[in-house]
């Protein structure tokens, strides 16, 4: 069974179209970086899946309908929203026994062992933390708890370099396995490019790339092309082509490697050069209105 | 059995963390009670002020109550008593602007300061969160109010008899005041005014659920501008009515009224008490602010000096007031609409 299985999303407001019909399909066991524009409806569509947000089309999530057996599926499902989301007057030890005492796969002894490498104390405030510390104390609470599926919208926004790369390394050896399923939006992509499973663009309401790493890795190519090589590389039918130090970094999608191997050095490319690529050229084209 | 064992085959998952129990509504009202310690710090500071001018009313206590000896009974009683009410009155005042205050801010400030997405992250529904918010106000502020006032009044009595014993005043005050009587009274006027205003903490909570600015002025300025247009386009004044008995007709309904309630209390007191002088345990005006506010009868339409006697309880008369009813059946559709807000309105 897929844990989010979603068919003809739509969720139109009022003056605009958020979700223009999307597809997506996220198996258990996998990391899925849902990476998109501002305003793409990232998240809208998150909202759908968590079940605060109703929508046209077909979702279950976990098999449920995430709009109608929210209360259920909550006990299953979590989710960081956004930084900086836990009250602020609430002290630490409070979230624990808060969360101990409603929610029924709450782990204490793992959130309290969590916390123990960090600096926050049990009596502080959220409010007297720093900003990477609330995020700490909400990973630690979102750990402790034995959820199927967990969704971050932009779990580490505004935190410094050492805090994200923490947080993302946490995430992955402690929290992460193969029953459980990640669903991250973020715009620092090259921070999750390594622990992704999966990739999907998003942009202007509809999903304009869905790829497993494994696919993105055997189409995707880029090689650094010399000037004098250029031409011969532009036959090949380059996706994108950006200067870097007066060379020539070209994007291929689905190119023989042979040929690309002649041109230079081929490399996998990363997910922001090929959001620029796939979300660039959307916006060249005049597919959605640029920013 | 058979469900863990339909578990277990359930594909190659790792069997689940066992689940451990919940108690969702204990816990909202424990993070209610952690969020606002207004609801009981509040209470608590104004009865510490009562008790302040209680002390400093031990000063000149003994002379003022041999003074009263001259006063005939009728004003006996209705001076004794009147510290006792200004302690009552003034804990009430403030659970019920405490009540409103957090009414609005109960479904709001979750919104504005974005942690609605956090308490929404847990397996708590928006009926068991709007249920606890409203439990508050509704039952768990008047516990709060109710305990504080009769602890107030216990210890206004008990310092009274003992300053009064000691400069050896012949009438204790205990033969002129009923004091349990007095509690009494106290605690039911705290549950018929808590269900006369429930509808008043829901309709505040909804528009502070459904506001995304200044939740005040939404609840309070619509009913006045209906009121106001009611006068200028038919010159009838029946919503105004309508409001105005909302907030302070609860006692005209809840207890016994007659035409003048300190002649006939004090009827009974002078056949039960020995009736001998008495002066009042606490000059009246404790702290100007409090007493300013206890001062003014219309709030929770107290009668001026009503009745310290069980007598005038007219529980029956309360229940049997189609307001009473009506107001809880607006209040029951107010905080439907509440739930439905939690569930669908967007942080701010």
């Amino acid at each position: 069974m897929a844990c989010i299985d979603a068919r003809g999303l739509r969720k139109a407001y009022k003056t605009t179209v958020a979700l223009d019909g999307i597809d997506l399909q996220v198996e258990e066991g996998r990391i899925l970086g849902l990476i998109g524009p501002n305003g793409a409806g990232k998240s809208t569509a998150l909202n759908a899946i968590l079940g605060l947000t109703g929508f046209e089309g077909q979702l279950k999530v976990l098999g449920r309908d995430p709009w109608t057996e929210r209360d259920a599926l909550m006990a299953d499902v979590c989710f960081i929203a956004d930084v900086a989301v836990l009250p602020r007057w609430m002290k630490v030890s409070q979230a624990l026994d808060y969360v101990g005492g409603v929610h029924p796969r709450f782990d204490r002894a793992k959130a309290e062992a969590f916390l123990a490498k960090t600096l926050i104390k049990r009596n502080s405030r959220v409010r007297e933390l720093s900003k990477g510390m609330v995020a700490q104390l909400h990973l630690a609470l979102i750990m402790a708890i034995d959820a199927r599926l967990l969704v971050l919208d932009e779990p580490t926004l505004g935190l410094d370099l050492l805090y994200r790369k923490e947080f993302y390394d946490t995430l992955l050896n402690d929290y992460f396995d193969k029953t459980r399923t990640i669903v991250i939006t973020t715009h620092q992509v090259e921070e999750i490019q390594h622990i992704l499973t999966d990739l999907a663009f998003i942009d202007d309401g509809k999903i304009v790339l869905e790829s497993s790493m494994e696919d993105f890795e055997a189409r995707y190519a880029e090689v650094m092309v010399l000037p004098e090589h250029a031409a011969a590389a532009r036959e090949l039918k380059p996706v994108y082509e950006r200067q870097v130090f007066g060379r020539s970094i070209f994007l291929f999608d689905n190119a023989d490697r042979g040929k690309l191997a002649a041109l230079g050095e081929v490399r996998t490319p990363s997910i922001a050069d090929l959001f620029v690529a796939v979300i660039g050229a959307r916006a060249a084209r005049g597919q959605r209105p640029a920013a | 059995m058979t469900n863990s064992s339909d578990q277990m085959t359930d594909a190659s998952r790792t069997p689940p963390a066992p689940l451990h129990a919940t108690r969702p509504f204990y816990w909202s009202v424990r993070r209610e009670l952690w969020e606002n310690r207004s609801l009981y710090l509040a209470p608590l500071a104004v009865s510490a002020l009562v008790l302040v001018g209680l002390l400093l009313s031990t000063i000149g206590m003994a002379q003022r109550r041999l003074l009263t000896l001259h006063l005939p009974p009728a004003k006996q009683v209705g001076l004794i008593v009147q510290p006792y009410e200004f302690a009552h009155g003034s804990v009430m005042i403030t659970g019920f602007i405490v009540a409103i205050v957090y009414c609005m801010s109960a479904l709001h400030t979750e919104r504005r300061d974005r942690s609605v997405l956090f308490w929404k992250s847990l397996p708590v529904s928006d009926l068991t969160t709007v249920l606890a918010k409203i439990f508050m106000p509704t039952v768990v502020l008047p516990i709060i109010t109710g305990v504080i006032v009769v602890a107030v009044q216990l210890a206004m009595y008990a310092w009274s008899a003992i300053v009064l014993a000691i400069h050896g005043v012949p009438q204790p005050t205990y033969a002129q005041l009923p004091i349990v009587d007095l509690n009494l009274v106290t605690l039911y006027s705290l549950v018929v005014t808590t269900l006369w205003y429930v509808p008043l903490y829901a309709w505040f909570m909804m528009v502070g659920g459904w506001s995304r600015r200044v939740p005040f002025l939404w609840a309070v300025l619509p009913p006045a501008a209906l009121c106001l247009g009611e006068k200028l386009a038919f010159n009838t004044t029946y919503l105004t009515k309508l409001l105005g008995a909302r907030f302070v007709g609860v006692y005209d309904r809840a207890f016994v009224t007659q035409p003048s309630v300190v002649t006939t209390t004090v009827t009974r007191q002078t056949v039960v008490g020995s009736s001998a002088g008495a002066a009042p345990d606490l000059p009246p005006p404790v702290a100007p602010p409090i007493s300013h506010a206890a001062a003014s009868p219309g709030f929770h339409g107290m009668p001026q000096s009503h009745s310290i006697g069980l007598a005038e309880i007219d529980f029956g008369k309360f229940l049997s007031t189609p307001g009473l009813w009506i107001g809880l059946a607006v209040a029951a559709a107010f905080i439907a609409v509440s739930v439905w807000l939690r569930r669908r309105r967007e942080p701010l």
